[in-house]
């Protein structure tokens, strides 16, 4: 009869051998080179990922890691964007209470809110010197120049989230910011009404393509509602989906850091 | 013999074919198809441009009554309708018009410096005369005039709505000023 120890310790092996088990993890864990490959490309959140790396990747002092910082802060602001959702309406009647009631009456609220705004800050500085590394060591040569603009439009992307993101909490900065800033907008040629050609076209200033983007002729309610829908669903779907290509490229291209 | 047929399979036994002008069953369904496709992706985004411009927008109207003539002294710059509609009313010897005071620099709210006989715009600097010219600072153009008129009952009416632009020559149409 076999003893309870004897039972305990047969336990581990007994369940890794399991249907139940097998059909999830595929693989076992023995520390082979071909195992450890296995792993990875068997999984699909790890398999974008190359089950190995050249040593020329990891030289910091080459890229400062200055991209992976942007994708880590991409991170942090949609963790905290989701968590800031639970609480936040855009709604002019509540944006700005809201926000104030993140901050001091919700438990945490304080430092997730700031998280959001603090990482948004940083992605914009790391996206920038990002790009200036990849421009002094001259990553952006052949096979890499669709790489890089891809990058550039990764960085359109990053700076339209920070500037309807800037919107949200419906303070004086945010509406005059806003006000300034889409009133770039009514010059554009044939789309804006106070631009050339307007009359061409029929663009007043309810129709527009400043009227476009605020959902009327002034910075309101229907400003705050379309922002909203763009800087936490539009963007981001945009952003990721470019962010993919920009990273499947890298390794198409050689890997991080190689030889040019 | 297995090479022979390959050959001839392969063309070089076949009769010429002439280059044809005739498409296919396959050529037109796809070309169709693509159409198709490139037509509903075409109707759907001119949809959603549509979609964007409501029909009814709830903004605050651009219509309001400004007082009674007599209740401006001739010669000033009124500041009374500055706060809540960002309108300057100005009484010359030869009659009322009505500021937009919006700086056409990039939208801030100027000041009016009496001391200066000025508009002065905080953001950037922007000058503008007591007519609404601009004469330093980024500003690119004059203040714009707003439609004013008198109501039924006799008060100033104003339209934010119907602008006088001086550098379309608009300065001068009836509208621009009201001579009481």
């Amino acid at each position: 009869m076999p003893t309870l120890k004897e039972r305990l310790r047969e336990l581990p092996r007994k369940v890794a051998q399991s249907d139940v088990w097998r059909s999830a993890l595929r693989h076992g864990y023995e520390d082979t080179p071909r195992n450890r490959v296995l792993m990875i490309m068997a999984n699909v959140w790890l398999h974008l990922h190359p089950p190995k790396i050249r040593r020329h990747a990891l030289r910091i002092r080459f890229t400062w890691c200055m991209g992976g910082l942007t994708f880590l802060m991409f991170l942090v602001t949609v963790v905290t964007g989701v968590v800031l959702m639970f609480y936040y309406r855009p709604v002019a009647e509540y944006a700005y209470s809201d926000m104030k009631y993140l901050q001091f009456d919700v438990p945490f609220g304080m430092i997730v809110r700031n998280m959001h705004r603090w990482g948004a800050h940083a992605m914009v500085i790391t996206v920038w010197l990002h790009m200036f590394r990849v421009f002094m060591t001259g990553s952006y040569k052949p096979p890499r120049e669709f790489n890089w603009v891809v990058g550039v439009i990764l960085l359109t992307l990053t700076l339209l989230l920070s500037f309807t993101g800037y919107l949200l909490p419906w303070d004086q900065l945010s509406i005059w910011a806003v006000t300034v800033g889409t009133n770039m907008a009514r010059a554009t040629p044939l789309l804006g009404h106070e631009g050339p050609f307007a009359s061409n076209l029929g663009v007043t200033p309810r129709y527009d393509a400043r009227a476009f983007l605020l959902g009327g002729t002034i910075v309101g309610p229907p400003t705050l509602l379309r922002f909203y829908v763009l800087h936490c669903v539009f963007l981001p779907i945009l952003a990721s989906l470019f962010m993919i290509v920009h990273f499947w490229r890298i390794r198409k291209d050689g890997g991080i850091s190689g030889p040019l | 013999m297995a090479d022979e047929e390959l050959k001839a399979r392969e063309g070089e036994g076949r009769p010429e074919e002439a280059p044809s002008s005739l498409w296919s069953r396959r050529d037109f369904f796809s070309l169709a198809g693509w159409a198709g496709v490139l037509a509903a992706l075409g109707a759907s985004l001119v949809g959603f441009a549509r979609f964007m411009f409501p029909r009814v927008l709830f903004e605050p109207t651009p219509v309001f009554k400004a007082g009674y003539p007599d209740e401006y002294p001739v010669g000033t710059v009124s500041e009374r309708w500055k706060r809540d509609q960002r309108v300057w009313i100005v009484r010359e010897p030869d009659g009322f018009y009505a500021l937009l005071a919006i700086c056409t620099h990039l939208g801030c709210t100027p000041n009016w410096l009496q001391q200066e006989n000025k508009f002065k715009c905080p953001c950037h600097g922007s000058g503008f005369k007591r007519s609404g010219i601009n004469f330093e600072g980024p500003a690119p153009r004059p203040l714009e005039r707003i439609k004013i008129a008198l109501a039924d009952d006799g008060q100033l009416l104003i339209d934010k709505s119907v602008k006088f632009l001086r550098e379309k020559g608009d300065w001068g149409k009836p509208g621009s000023i009201l001579k009481v």
